[in-house]
């Protein structure tokens, strides 16, 4: 399943590099694209459990970048 | 520029703007009078140490509270993480100085290197703000709300709440909600959002109208025909703001290149303090050195630059109509050197229309008389003499004569109108038409008076736009389906390079599966079509461009260009936008990347110091955004023509 987000406050452009990368390493997540331009993230993930795979980005997201949040 | 921050901005640029006057009145003093002598004594440096240790506290305490906190979130190699480092490391060594009853010296720097890091840093935020804002005029597209007839009121709803058959009301000023057909109501269109058209478009009773246009005279009723999500409006503005997602192949190296760039200035820069200081241990140049490396160690003026460029890029293109569905595309587009074009639709008008009266001198009178004879027809052709003459004459018989024209009579006056075949039955001579087309020969009572050529119209602008692509080094071909004498007379008069004429439309992809499998170094093989029937050839081809996108959804998602203006001269205006945005791409890489190498060289061997590392880094961020935002200027809305 593919759902677009808002982020809100992601002030660097590197902090989205990491983020993107960070998610990309949660379990069950097919592609991520954070766009740091137009303040996005695109995440495919499994439909199955995307409820706990989008918990888990939002964890590791308020890690990399604290400043940003995840309009869910 | 105030009205234009965000509050948050506001509140940095006033906390840059206090620290940096304090921090000059501490500095100027400082210079001025030597703090340090200021008071006797070993600890003469704690007074100097104060004041730089309040301006740094003010301008940076954000820095270090971040860095603490990402620290504890097991981000090390972060930038905030790196600044502290740096400047507490040169506070260290200013104490160290200052302790050990050196001269007094490096509580500036430290100071001076977090002020300008801020500096740089609010820069960006502005000049990414300000280009996100303008991309977002450009998507401003959205419409709020529909006014729906429902019963005998009209009500306002959400237009995703409407459904397909219901009628909407579009006052004047107002933005058309979704896609539909006018039920009453005349009025002008404004379609310069979606197409960079100028012009208003007319619309009457029964023509289609798409989302995203503003209305501009009067009411309009209209009947939706597509659901909101479903609409142009929706469709477009999904496609621009996923734009940026395509990455292109700069934008990998970049963010390839900052993983790797931090960890290694920083090993470098602790190796550097190490081991030449076990050397000589002469440990406080050395560290000094390593920090100043820590300064540069950001790669952030290209990380932020370089998505900055090809967002411009797109959104530069977009305000003439020309959706780039990616910088992948913008970045391939700026390498293709092959057009293949569809014709009809595409290179012509795809519509017959005269293309030749002779002679021209009874232009009026042969094509009244002709219209006075196809008067009533819906045969193209009859269709393309009417469009011609609104004043037929009035009162004849018309007889068809099938599969060479028409007969109108009226008590003794005869006009006859078709092919050579009914000339030469009733014996008449014609003066044959040698052009390509089709012919139709008008006689009125037995003589002959000349002949109508209709053809099918080459585009205004094609001419120039192929000569301007020729111009460019580029290949332009083009495929037809037509018989191989209109196509070379059409090749010739665009001065196309080449052209393949015959093919049915499943031999367009092969033919452009041959193109693209010619050798070549690094082009691309761009096909531009109407959407319509080459969707297979849109995506077969590198790039696939669709014209006149608007209302077409299948040429929208099958191509990864869209000329919303049926207009050729968008291909020459992209390929200009893509090689500006890749050139400017091109020099910030090089320049960042000699810039910062030059100021690790510089440091390492103590030509540099802190402050030309600290200016030297935001200097090229700044400039690197600031040649980023020059791909978003104007560009002349027709390209220059060659002389």
């Amino acid at each position: 399943m593919k759902k677009t987000f808002k982020l809100e406050d992601l002030d660097c452009a590197n902090c989205a590099a990491k983020m993107e990368r960070a998610v990309a390493k949660i379990d069950g997540v097919n592609e991520v694209s954070v766009n740091f331009l137009a303040q996005r993230m695109t995440l495919d993930a499994d439909e199955g459990n995307f409820d706990e795979i989008m918990q888990k980005v939002v964890k590791v997201c308020r890690k990399v970048e604290p400043d940003c949040t995840i309009l869910l | 520029m105030k009205g234009s921050l965000s509050k948050k901005q506001q509140r940095h640029l006033i906390r840059i703007l206090a620290a940096l006057v304090l921090f000059f009145a501490v500095f100027i003093t400082d210079k001025a009078i030597g703090l340090g002598s200021v008071f006797d004594g070993p600890a003469a440096w704690v007074f100097p140490f104060c004041l730089y240790l309040a301006v740094y506290l003010i301008i940076g305490y954000d820095v270090l509270f971040r860095a603490a906190r990402n620290i504890a979130h097991g981000q090390v190699f972060d930038e905030n993480f790196l600044m502290c480092v740096a400047t507490l490391g040169a506070f260290a060594l200013a104490i160290y100085r200052g302790a050990t009853g050196q001269e007094i010296e490096g509580f500036d720097e430290a100071c001076a290197v977090l002020l300008f890091y801020q500096v740089g840093e609010f820069f960006q935020s502005y000049a990414t703000g300000k280009s996100r804002k303008s991309i977002a005029g450009l998507m401003d597209i959205r419409p709020d709300y529909a006014n729906v007839r429902r019963g005998d009121s009209v009500e306002r709803v959400d237009p995703a709440e409407v459904q397909i058959g219901e009628i909407i009301v579009i006052q004047p000023g107002e933005r058309i909600p979704l896609d539909g057909i006018v039920v009453r109501g005349a009025s002008s269109l404004d379609t310069k959002a979606l197409t960079g058209e100028s012009l208003p478009r007319d619309v009457g009773e029964g023509g289609s109208v798409i989302s995203g246009c503003v209305n501009l005279t009067s009411q309009l009723e209209v009947r939706v025909v597509r659901a909101f999500y479903d609409s142009t409006v929706s469709k477009i503005l999904e496609l621009v703001e996923n734009a940026s997602e395509q990455k292109s192949k700069a934008e990998h190296f970049i963010t390839k290149f900052a993983k790797y760039y931090t960890p290694i200035v920083c090993a470098v820069a602790l190796l550097l303090a190490v081991i030449p200081g076990i050397v000589t241990s002469d440990w406080s140049t050395w560290i000094y050195r390593a920090l100043s490396f820590l300064v540069v160690s950001c790669p952030c003026a290209l990380v932020i630059s370089i998505p900055l460029s090809f967002f411009a890029g797109i959104g530069a293109a977009s305000r003439y109509g020309i959706l780039i569905k990616g910088s992948n595309f913008l970045e391939k587009f700026n390498r293709a050197d092959t057009f293949v074009f569809d014709k009809t639709g595409t290179l012509t008008k795809g519509n017959f229309a005269v293309a030749k009266v002779s002679p021209a001198a009874r232009r009026e009178e042969i094509l009244r008389l002709a219209a006075t004879a196809e008067q009533g027809s819906s045969h193209p052709i009859a269709v393309s003499i009417a469009a011609c003459c609104k004043t037929p004459y009035q009162g004849y018989t018309l007889t068809n004569v099938a599969g060479e024209g028409v007969v109108a009579t009226r008590a003794e006056d005869v006009i006859l109108c078709g092919n050579e075949r009914l000339m030469a039955r009733n014996h008449i001579d014609v003066i044959r038409e040698e052009g390509l087309g089709t012919v139709v020969y008008v006689a009125h009572n037995g003589a002959f008076v000349g002949s109508v050529l209709i053809a099918d119209e080459v585009k205004p602008e094609a001419k120039e736009v192929i000569t301007a692509l020729n111009g460019m080094g580029c290949r332009t071909v083009m495929l037809t389906g037509d018989n191989e004498a209109i196509a070379a007379s059409v090749a010739k008069e665009l001065s196309l390079t080449d052209y393949r004429a015959s093919l049915l439309p499943q031999n367009k992809v092969e033919e452009v599966e041959r193109l693209l499998a010619e050798p070549r170094k690094k082009g691309a093989v761009c096909f531009v079509g109407d959407g319509i029937n080459d969707a297979p050839v849109l995506m077969r081809s590198d790039i696939g461009i669709a014209m006149g996108g608007v209302g077409s959804d299948a040429a929208i998602e099958a191509s990864d260009i869209v000329l919303m203006k049926d207009d050729l001269r968008g291909l020459p205006l992209a390929k200009r936008i893509a090689g500006k945005t890749m050139a400017i791409v091109m020099q910030i890489i090089v320049f960042s990347l000699v810039v910062k190498l030059a100021i690790l060289a510089l440091s390492a061997f103590g030509i540099a110091n802190m402050w030309i590392a600290v200016f030297g880094d935001v200097g090229v961020a700044v400039l690197a955004i600031l040649n980023a935002m020059r791909v978003n200027s104007r560009y002349q809305k027709v390209p220059k023509k060659k002389a």
